[in-house]
């Protein structure tokens, strides 16, 4: 897959919720460019270009998007957060968190480290799918990010 | 102590003088008077006879009493008919005689007596004594009064110096004693028992209540050390579990619901893209399947509500009571269908509170109340408070469905219903959250209720005074 134009990067480790926000953003023509990846480390190596995807590009990956799970095993959803908002070429990237937990402790500590939105992931079926949906249409046709 | 003497000593002094001083002049009357008598008994014949010379020699017989330094006889007419003189110097008598009696003058004390035959008047008799036996004696006892007083005042001085010494000195041992501990709370510093007396034994009554002290003080200090040993250990377990439980409620609310996201969302997609192929009791039980997960959700996402309340303590402030069950009533219309329902509202005393707990509980009492009496054709809700010895109470009372008294206890606790989710929806977390709160403000929850006849809450919280104001 070429990863030039890359809309969403969605990082999560649990399958079906992946699976399901694929299918919803499928359903509203937003995952054409999509790329899933497991988990935080593969995350920071994609954007950077490092480990499995060392030597793919000159420079860092910028998705319209980062919808990023708090929770993931070896490098969770804050790490990855504060990496990308650290480096000035990944800066702009606008990351949305999503977490599991209406009383999630690391809200604030997510604003802190500069992430564009939050979001807890609802149990019920068409609260996360429309969700999904308004996020890829937010973030994908009406944010408007800095010209490279 | 001195001066206490002084003015005693000089009171008394004064006192003696006064009375000494006027004896004296008592006495010296009475010694004139008398000599006044003989002198004027004698000089009856010579008056009689008008014999001067016999006058003059009567009178010469005053030198025996060197005090009177003259004396006149005047006749029946007033004249001076004899004289006498102590020295030689002649004094001027009054040209007539004054009236009887004696009088004291500053240097004389004179008087006159009427020489009398049987009841026929002579004559007058004047006397002149001068003062100088008074001054000389006033004198002389000025001095010996004043030596008396400065002796007695000597006295008194060394007196008072030793006494005062023998019972100051171990009073203000004992006082320097209580002083020392009190200031560096030292109960092993003792007072010096100096003598056998009363003294000795206020002492010795002293360091044993020291002793008590001691023995009390080491206890206690020994218990307050144990108490912090323990207070510290406690904490520490406590931090410990309370850690535990955080980590357990997040791993709850992350672990166990992700799952049920993707029982719920999988279901949706089988009910959605797979419609065509399931047959309608495939699509109750795919429709039962979600709605218990979803109940599911909804039963973690109160437990977990339920556990974290009251993590963040809140400030309390002083909550407009009336306001707030008002706004939470406007809000409820939006939610329930409220226009049935006719309210009765009470006067609400403002408390002292947590604002958002407080509100908490309102919404769960109030909201309770429209649920269960939904199904009453003309829902009545009643909303007041009474005072009772420090603490207000409040109520909710509906004319709903009620419950068996028997079962109020069970109300409160968590998961505890009194009605199934086809008669009422509901998990049962909302009054054991009503109980959680106001068991933390200091307050009691209970009800009272009858099957079909409505149910009453009631919370309790203390009237406190009421120290700030919050416009909300």
């Amino acid at each position: 897959m070429k990863h030039n134009n890359v809309d969403i990067l969605l990082v999560e480790d649990n399958p079906d919720d992946a699976e399901l926000a694929i299918r919803h953003l499928r359903k509203n023509n937003m995952a054409n460019n999509l790329i899933h990846v497991h988990d935080g480390e593969e995350a920071l190596e994609f954007i950077f270009s490092t480990g499995r995807y060392a030597g793919m590009h000159e420079e860092p990956q910028r998705p319209k998007v980062v919808l990023l799970d708090i929770q993931m095993p070896k490098v969770n959803g804050i790490e990855v957060l504060g990496k990308i908002k650290a480096d000035p070429r990944t800066r702009s990237i606008p990351v949305v968190m999503l977490t599991s937990s209406k009383v999630d402790p690391d809200i604030e500590k997510c604003y802190a480290l500069g992430a564009n939105s939050y979001l807890v992931k609802p149990v019920n079926f068409e609260g996360f799918a429309e969700a999904i949906k308004n996020l890829g249409f937010y973030w994908l046709l009406l944010n408007q990010l800095p010209s490279e | 102590m001195f001066l206490i003497n002084g003015i005693v000593l000089l009171t008394a002094g004064m006192a003696f003088f006064g009375n000494e001083f006027y004896s004296f002049k008592k006495t010296t009357v009475e010694k004139l008077s008398t000599i006044g008598k003989i002198i004027a008994a004698n000089s009856t014949a010579a008056l009689a006879f008008d014999s001067p010379d016999d006058a003059r020699e009567i009178l010469a017989a005053l030198r025996a009493e060197p005090h009177i330094v003259a004396a006149c006889i005047y006749d029946k007419n007033g004249k001076i008919f004899s004289e006498y003189y102590a020295g030689n110097e002649k004094s001027k008598f009054p040209p007539s005689p004054g009236p009887q009696g004696y009088r004291f003058s500053y240097t004389h004390l004179d008087g006159f007596v009427p020489v009398m035959q049987e009841t026929l008047p002579l004559g007058t008799l004047y006397l002149k004594s001068d003062m100088g036996a008074l001054h000389a004696w006033l004198g002389l006892y000025a001095v010996v009064v004043a030596v008396i007083l400065l002796v007695s005042f000597l006295l008194a001085f060394v007196l008072v110096r030793f006494l005062g010494k023998s019972i100051s000195t171990p009073i203000l041992a004992l006082s320097q004693t209580a002083k020392i501990i009190s200031d560096r709370k030292d109960y092993t510093v003792r007072a010096i028992k100096m003598s056998n007396d009363e003294l000795g034994s206020l002492t010795e009554a002293f360091n044993q209540m020291l002793d008590q002290i001691k023995k009390k003080d080491d206890n206690l200090s020994e218990f307050n050390q144990n108490l912090e040993l323990k207070v510290r250990d406690r904490t520490a377990q406590l931090e410990t579990v309370n850690k535990e439980l955080e980590g357990f409620s997040y791993s709850v609310s992350h672990d166990l619901r992700a799952p049920l996201r993707a029982i719920v969302g999988f279901a949706s997609i089988l009910e959605e893209e797979y419609a065509g192929r399931l047959d309608v009791e495939g699509k109750r039980i795919t429709a039962i399947i979600k709605k218990n997960t979803m109940k599911m959700g909804r039963l973690i996402d109160d437990l977990l509500e339920f556990s974290q309340m009251g993590k963040h303590d809140g400030m309390k402030v002083t909550i407009n009571m009336g306001r707030m069950v008002n706004d939470i009533k406007d809000a409820m219309a939006l939610q329930y269908d409220t226009h049935r329902i006719s309210w009765s509202m009470g006067d609400l005393p403002n408390v002292n509170a947590n604002a958002s707990m407080i509100r908490q509980v309102w919404v769960n009492l109030i909201a309770n109340a429209i649920k269960y009496s939904g199904k009453n054709e003309a829902p009545q809700i009643e909303i007041g408070a009474m005072t009772k010895e420090g603490e207000y109470v409040y109520y909710v009372v509906d004319n709903g469905v009620g419950f068996d008294q028997q079962y109020s206890e069970k109300l409160f606790k968590v998961f505890q219903r009194l009605h199934s989710p086809e008669e009422f929806e509901g998990t049962g977390v909302g009054l054991a959250l009503v109980k959680k709160i106001i068991t933390r403000e200091g307050g009691s929850v209970w009800a009272e209720s009858e099957v079909g006849k409505g149910a009453c809450f009631y919370f309790s919280l203390p009237a406190r005074n009421e120290i700030r104001v919050n416009h909300q």
